[in-house]
């Protein structure tokens, strides 16, 4: 079973994959993770508790490439609370290449004393279970985390996620002569973390940070759910 | 917290309140930022709403309602609020709607008070009105040395005094014995015991008179009076004293108002040395010093007018001292009445002495002591009643018109209401001037109220002051008598009003509309001043001064407690932000005016300046009520 490929996944099937998952985990964090399960899928959204989540990675490819810091940030569409940020650097098992150094502003000296995520994971995964995690494009989150994991554990790490690049990509698939727009050759609006964020007038932050890039999608879903959606909207609607 | 978001910390920073704090303190501010996001539209705070958080706009617009629906703030990027509902532990005052899409940071009630515990400049920035002012008006007076040394730091030595018996021999004896370069004269005490004072051998005295080693070059051998004549003959009687207590800018100011050169400095009453022109000068460099004196060495027009460029650079040079409002307001009017007065001696060497005693009057600003580097002239004369026109006028047409040009020539334009004694209206004898006050208190109308707001700031300049003076007497016990009179003046008070505050890079009026710059004197100061000398009149006070009025007026308890003294911070804040952008003008090779461009204004005036503003509307909604429309008189209003 493989919910995570598809788009039109069963609406029950995060709550029974998260469910078995738990029951056959080896691992201790997992095993408490996936126990913690997802919220229902009718829940509205404005009563869950969300955590924006962000990677830095030396590539896009998750076999080649590896993560350098993690980005975690609790909140709620009233509230992002800054004091419940959580920052790690971790030492990548890929080699960090130079352009990644000057693109993430994260050295080699940092990485040496950096652990290893496996050492952090535990802690990382405390802070997402039971809430619904929240990032911009998650086909770098979601393989890299689970790539991670599988090659220090053995076991896979998946969970659903609201992705609010797939949010804006709803937006503007959805205007009027969007097609016709394409087909003129005009560009079509840019789905890309600063781009969007534009769009709902939320400030320049200097991206290619974890932390500030989770603050930043945090700050873009609250904006996308006040402008499209509302808070009694049910995450069925909004995760994938 | 994250050290790593240092972007939420940066931006913080940026904007007052935040720009001061330590840095360990804004990161105790980021750490424990919560944000949110409203969309244009929607409401941020609602009435009576409880709260317990400040609110920081990092971007977007909000605006702030009073009860009645209307407009109270609108704010923008790095602007705080939610902070008076915080200070008085109460429900949201005035709601709060985002205008625009708008990201808020709400900082917990904890870190506010932490903040105004450990940041006093933060305490006083969040503080309401009339404190905060005073705050950052005292802050600004303690920057300059000059308004806080005393006059005493100067006094390096006991002055050299003589008995009235001495010879000018004996004193010149006295005088080069002891190095000196004026000498004090003391005489035997009269009656009037209240300028007494006793020396160290028990003996009683009183400070008759000063000569100084330039007197003996002028009145003993150029007026070949002899060494054995007594001192008492050629000194210069009643000398103008300084007390040890006075700041020195208080000794320049009396310097240079009086044209003196030498203070004898008093400790109650007692001399305990003298301050020469080259002590503060030594100082520090006084141009405003230099020029007065420089104003009475010049022969002609034509050096007067040279030498009223120098009033520029006088000018930086007070404000860049930290000099206040009322001690460059001071400076200023003695700068001008000095060429006032140099302009009329200049007359008579040319017209001959007046034929009859005569006083020349300054209205308005100078009057008031607040004369401001952009000014226009305002003048009359009030003559003597011996006054016939066939015979006088005529001198005095040219008095007038030798010192009005005189006076436009030094860079003090012509008055636009032609308010000045060329005008035949404006050049009567002084019973003519009693019939047109009171005729103005009695029966108001639009133009003499009118004129009563410029005429009833009158000062003497040059000649017969006692002539002023009663005419100063005759308002100050009538108009406190006329109800009719101070109600139809409080209305013409709120006339010009201030704005609501600003927003962006406009001016923003009561009605939400924005306009590109602000006259900073038609919309702050002088209002301010049209509303004290309205309750100036009413408790009888003949002071003034803006600032010496507000003492009368805070004496005869007019005001609510202590609603004087924040008329007054109010009053100097405007002022000194006026001030200091005249100065950036002159440094950037402009003409200065009083128009100010927002974008000029820094985030901590702003906030200020909105205070003020406050202040001053207040005030105006208050003196309507404090001096209602007597019922008799109600068909002269209007």
């Amino acid at each position: 079973m493989t919910p995570f490929l598809s788009n039109k996944h069963d609406q029950t099937s995060w709550a029974d994959y998260m469910a078995s998952c738990a029951q056959v985990a080896r691992n201790p964090g997992l095993q408490r993770f996936y126990a913690a399960g997802v919220p229902d899928p009718q829940t509205p959204i404005g009563e869950v508790p969300l955590v924006a989540l962000d990677l830095e990675t030396t590539g896009l490819d998750a076999v080649r490439h590896g993560i350098v810091s993690v980005g975690a940030l609790p909140f709620t569409l009233e509230r992002i609370p800054l004091a419940q940020s959580q920052y790690w650097v971790v030492q990548p098992r890929q080699p960090l290449s130079e352009e990644s150094i000057t693109f993430h502003h994260i050295t080699h000296s940092e990485i040496e004393i950096a652990p290893d995520l496996g050492d952090i994971l535990a802690e990382l995964l405390e802070v997402l279970a039971g809430s619904l995690v929240v990032v911009h494009y998650r086909n770098i989150e979601r393989p890299f985390l689970n790539r991670a994991t599988r090659t220090r554990m053995g076991e896979n790490l998946l969970f659903p996620m609201i992705d609010t690049m797939q949010l804006e990509a709803r937006v503007h698939r959805k205007r009027r002569w969007a097609w016709l727009k394409r087909l003129s050759g005009r560009p079509s609006a840019s789905l890309r973390l600063a781009e969007s964020r534009e769009r709902y007038h939320l400030p320049f932050y200097t991206g290619h940070h974890a932390l500030l890039d989770a603050l930043a999608t945090a700050e873009l879903f609250q904006a996308q759910i006040a402008r499209h959606y509302s808070p009694q909207t049910p995450i069925s609607d909004l995760w994938c | 917290m994250n050290t790593e978001l240092l972007e939420i910390r940066d931006h913080l920073g940026r904007f007052a309140p935040f720009d001061r704090l330590s840095d360990e303190l804004l990161d105790a501010v980021a750490g424990e930022v919560q944000v949110s996001y409203y969309r244009a539209d929607t409401e941020i705070l609602a009435r009576d709403q409880e709260t317990h958080e400040l609110c920081y706009i990092r971007s977007g617009a909000v605006e702030m309602y009073r009860r009645s629906g209307s407009l109270y703030n609108r704010l923008s990027e790095g602007e705080i609020f939610g902070y008076s509902d915080l200070l008085r532990r109460r429900g949201v005052q005035f709601p709060v709607r985002a205008i625009e899409d708008t990201l808020i940071y709400f900082i917990p009630e904890a870190v506010f008070e932490r903040l105004c515990e450990e940041n006093d400049d933060f305490a006083d920035f969040v503080e309401e009105g009339g404190s905060a002012l005073k705050t950052t008006v005292e802050q600004q007076r303690h920057n300059s040395d000059m308004m806080t040394s005393r006059v005493r730091k100067l006094i390096r030595r006991y002055p050299t005094m003589v008995e009235p018996s001495a010879t000018l021999q004996e004193t010149a004896i006295r005088m080069r014995d002891e190095s000196s370069t004026s000498v004090l004269v003391l005489s035997f005490p009269d009656e009037d015991q209240s300028q007494q004072f006793t020396l160290a051998d028990g003996q009683s005295w009183k400070l008759a008179g000063i000569l100084t080693d330039r007197d003996f070059c002028t009145r003993v051998l150029a007026a070949g009076v002899t060494p054995e004549s007594p001192v008492t003959e050629v000194m210069s009687k009643d000398p103008i004293t300084v007390q040890s207590e006075e700041s020195l800018y208080e000794a320049m100011l009396c310097m240079l108002r009086n044209n003196v050169h030498h203070l004898p400095v008093l400790h109650r009453r007692r001399p305990i040395g003298i301050l020469h022109l080259s002590d503060i000068v030594r100082y520090e460099t006084h141009s405003s010093l230099y020029l007065v004196s420089n104003i009475f060495s010049q022969s002609n027009v034509e050096g007067l007018r040279r030498l009223s460029v120098e009033v520029h650079s006088a000018f930086v040079q007070l404000v860049s001292e930290g000099a206040d409002s009322q001690m460059i307001g001071r400076a200023l009017s003695s700068i001008g009445r000095s060429f006032t007065r140099r302009l009329i001696e200049l007359a008579q060497e040319e017209i001959g002495p007046a034929p009859i005693p005569f006083c020349f009057m300054a209205l308005g600003s100078m009057a008031r002591d607040e004369q401001a580097i952009v000014t226009d002239q305002d003048n009359a004369l009030v003559l003597s009643d011996d006054f016939v026109a066939a015979d006088h006028d005529d001198y005095f047409l040219k008095l007038a018109t030798f010192v009005s040009d005189g006076l436009a020539a030094c860079g003090y334009s012509y008055c636009k209401g032609d308010i000045m004694a060329t005008n035949s209206r404006w050049r009567q004898p002084l019973s003519v001037w009693k019939t047109y006050f009171s005729t103005w208190i009695d029966e108001p109308n639009p133009e003499r109220l009118l004129d009563s707001s410029i005429f009833f700031d009158l000062d003497g300049v040059y000649g017969e002051e006692v002539f002023v003076e009663q005419l100063q007497d005759l308002v100050a016990s009538k108009a406190s008598q006329s109800p009719l009179f101070l109600a139809a003046m409080a209305r013409n008070a709120c006339n010009r009003t201030p704005p609501l505050g600003f927003f962006r890079t406009f001016v923003m009026e009561k009605d939400g509309k924005h306009n590109n710059s602000i006259n900073l004197k038609r919309r702050g100061t002088a209002p301010f001043v049209d509303l004290v000398r309205v309750h100036a009149l009413a408790c009888g006070s003949n002071a003034q001064n803006t600032f010496n009025r507000l003492e009368a007026i805070n004496k005869a308890r007019i005001l609510p407690e202590g609603g004087s003294a924040r008329l007054g911070h109010a009053l100097e804040f405007i002022s000194m932000v006026r001030l200091r952008h005249q100065v950036m003008d002159i440094e950037a090779g402009q003409q200065p005016d009083n128009n100010i461009e927002p974008e000029s204004i820094s985030s901590r005036d702003r906030h200020y300046l909105k205070a003020a503003f406050e202040t001053l509307s207040h005030a105006q909604k208050f003196i309507k009520f404090r001096y209602p429309i007597p019922t008799k008189g109600r068909r002269t209003e209007t």
